[in-house]
């Protein structure tokens, strides 16, 4: 009984009005209280970079026990799918329980541009996970991983950094390849890349998730190893900036 | 010639009046003075310290300001701060309307060195303490890179206070990153390479820069060299309120 108690006024420290909430906390103290105070959130993406595109954005606010990736570990299938391809199907459908924001751009979000979404989080969701491919990579994308969503009202920034799955070859050859398994990169958007590059490696030794090294590129549009130009495709971390605004 | 006739005439006029007006001195010291509001003074200690390798830093602009701020990712960067971004010249940011007070570094900050710059501003009406401090130089050895702090809140700092934070680098995107000798206008530029050029030929929005190439690293045409590169941050930054 006291542990249920103290569960409940722990879960419900995000209200305002402790009064209410102490109150309704011992009314429900002899019932199981799953059910808190939703929480609406505002969720603003910028991408940083000069020269990369985000594929279609997954925000999701999940339970403390949700990954959608973690560093050190293998990726899974489902997180493999968005970053060789941009998808994000497979990820969102693991998230059963979890408040999902999907695709706020409606599309690709472009160098230095900002989307936005709003966010209504119920009960456990206690955590802010943001994930989207980034193009043209073989297999980079920003992640911000189980983020603690403040329970005070207020706006917080901050920025996250790019992460390569482990998954494919950092080749740097513009294929179409963004199906599991498929060499290459999907895309250029940029519509700045080049051909005929002969690859830059065809081994992926580290199969871990980690912070991606970068784009290599080349200075030869018509061949050299990389598709992608050095002085484009390039970047520094970080590589987003996350703002949220806890209403 | 003009003014020190006006002078004379003035003085002959206030020795005539003091002579007409007889015990005017007494009266005088009647009349009621009003008394000028207090001066309040704010003044904040900048230490930068250049942590780059090999990339000087263009004399550091520092303001206080309390609106506004230096630039926008995603959006164009202003004539002044493009001007700083490629040439190094902090001369049209430090003249920008929104510069309660403006201060400059002594000359270029070297990497491995570090710079106090000390910045105040007096004002009366206490409601008019500075709320922002910002600042920004150029990596001169690239295109158009530059670094800084952008209208980082002071108002809640209290005296000898201090906040310390590490900054990383944006790109203008103003100037194609071609790293050709004749647009680096740093040493690396052979001292004749290009700073400011009105035309804008890359992407026109503040991003965060991606990092110099160099030849070292596969651009051919490149001027600069491994040396050159860099990784974020590029400076650290401690702000402390003196008064």
């Amino acid at each position: 009984m006291n542990m249920l108690l103290l569960q409940a006024v722990k879960k419900t420290k995000k209200i305002k009005n402790k009064a209410l909430l102490l109150s309704t906390a011992l009314l429900l103290s002899t019932t199981a209280i799953t059910q808190v105070q939703a929480q609406e959130l505002e969720i603003k993406v910028t991408n940083l970079t000069q020269g990369i595109h985000f594929t279609p954005i997954l925000i999701a606010a999940h339970d403390g026990d949700t990954k959608l990736f973690k560093s050190g570990e293998m990726a899974s299938m489902a997180l493999q799918m968005m970053a060789e391809g941009g998808d994000i199907s497979a990820l969102s459908a693991m998230l059963t329980s979890a408040d999902k924001a999907e695709n706020p751009a409606m599309g690709l979000l472009a160098p230095a541009t900002s989307t936005s979404a709003m966010l209504s989080t119920m009960d456990a969701n206690m955590y802010l996970s943001v994930v989207a491919m980034m193009l043209p990579t073989n297999d980079g994308f920003i992640g911000l991983n189980s983020w603690k969503i403040p329970s005070e009202a207020g706006t917080y920034s901050f920025t996250i950094n790019a992460y390569d799955a482990g998954t494919e070859a950092n080749d740097e050859m513009i294929t179409g390849g963004g199906a599991l398994g498929v060499a290459g990169i999907p895309a250029a958007p940029g519509m700045n890349a080049g051909t005929g590059g002969t690859g830059v490696t065809m081994t992926e030794g580290n199969s871990h998730v980690h912070i991606h090294r970068g784009n290599l590129g080349d200075d030869d549009l018509m061949g050299g190893k990389s598709d992608l130009d050095n002085t484009v495709h390039r970047w520094l971390n970080p590589v987003a900036r996350i703002t949220v605004t806890v209403n | 010639m003009i003014s020190i006739n006006n002078k004379l005439a003035l003085t002959a006029l206030a020795t005539f009046m003091l002579s007409a007006c007889g015990g005017s001195s007494s009266s005088s010291k009647m009349m009621p003075v009003e008394e000028p509001d207090p001066m309040i003074t704010y003044s904040y200690q900048v230490t930068v310290t250049n942590l780059t390798y090999a990339q000087p830093m263009s004399p550091i602009a520092v303001l206080l300001h309390n609106e506004g701020q230096l630039w926008t990712i995603g959006e164009m960067a202003s004539v002044p701060l493009e001007n700083l971004a490629e040439s190094g010249d902090n001369a049209d940011v430090l003249a920008e309307s929104i510069v309660l007070s403006g201060q400059s570094g002594a000359g270029l900050l070297l990497p491995g060195m570090s710079e106090v710059v000390d910045i105040s501003y007096t004002f009366t009406d206490v409601n008019n303490a500075p709320m922002m401090i910002s600042l920004a130089t150029m990596l001169v050895n690239t295109n158009d890179a530059f670094t800084g702090v952008n209208a980082l809140a002071i108002n809640n700092l209290a005296i000898g206070e201090s906040i310390s934070l590490a900054t990383s680098s944006y790109d203008s995107g103003t100037e194609k990153n071609s790293e050709l000798m004749a647009t680096i206008p740093g040493p690396a530029g052979g001292g004749s390479g290009e700073g400011f050029n009105a035309e804008r030929d890359d992407i026109d929005k503040v991003a965060m820069h991606s990092g110099v190439v160099s030849v070292d690293d596969g651009l051919m045409m490149s001027a600069l060299t491994q040396a050159h590169r860099f990784d974020n941050p590029t400076l650290s930054i401690m702000v402390t309120r003196m008064e």
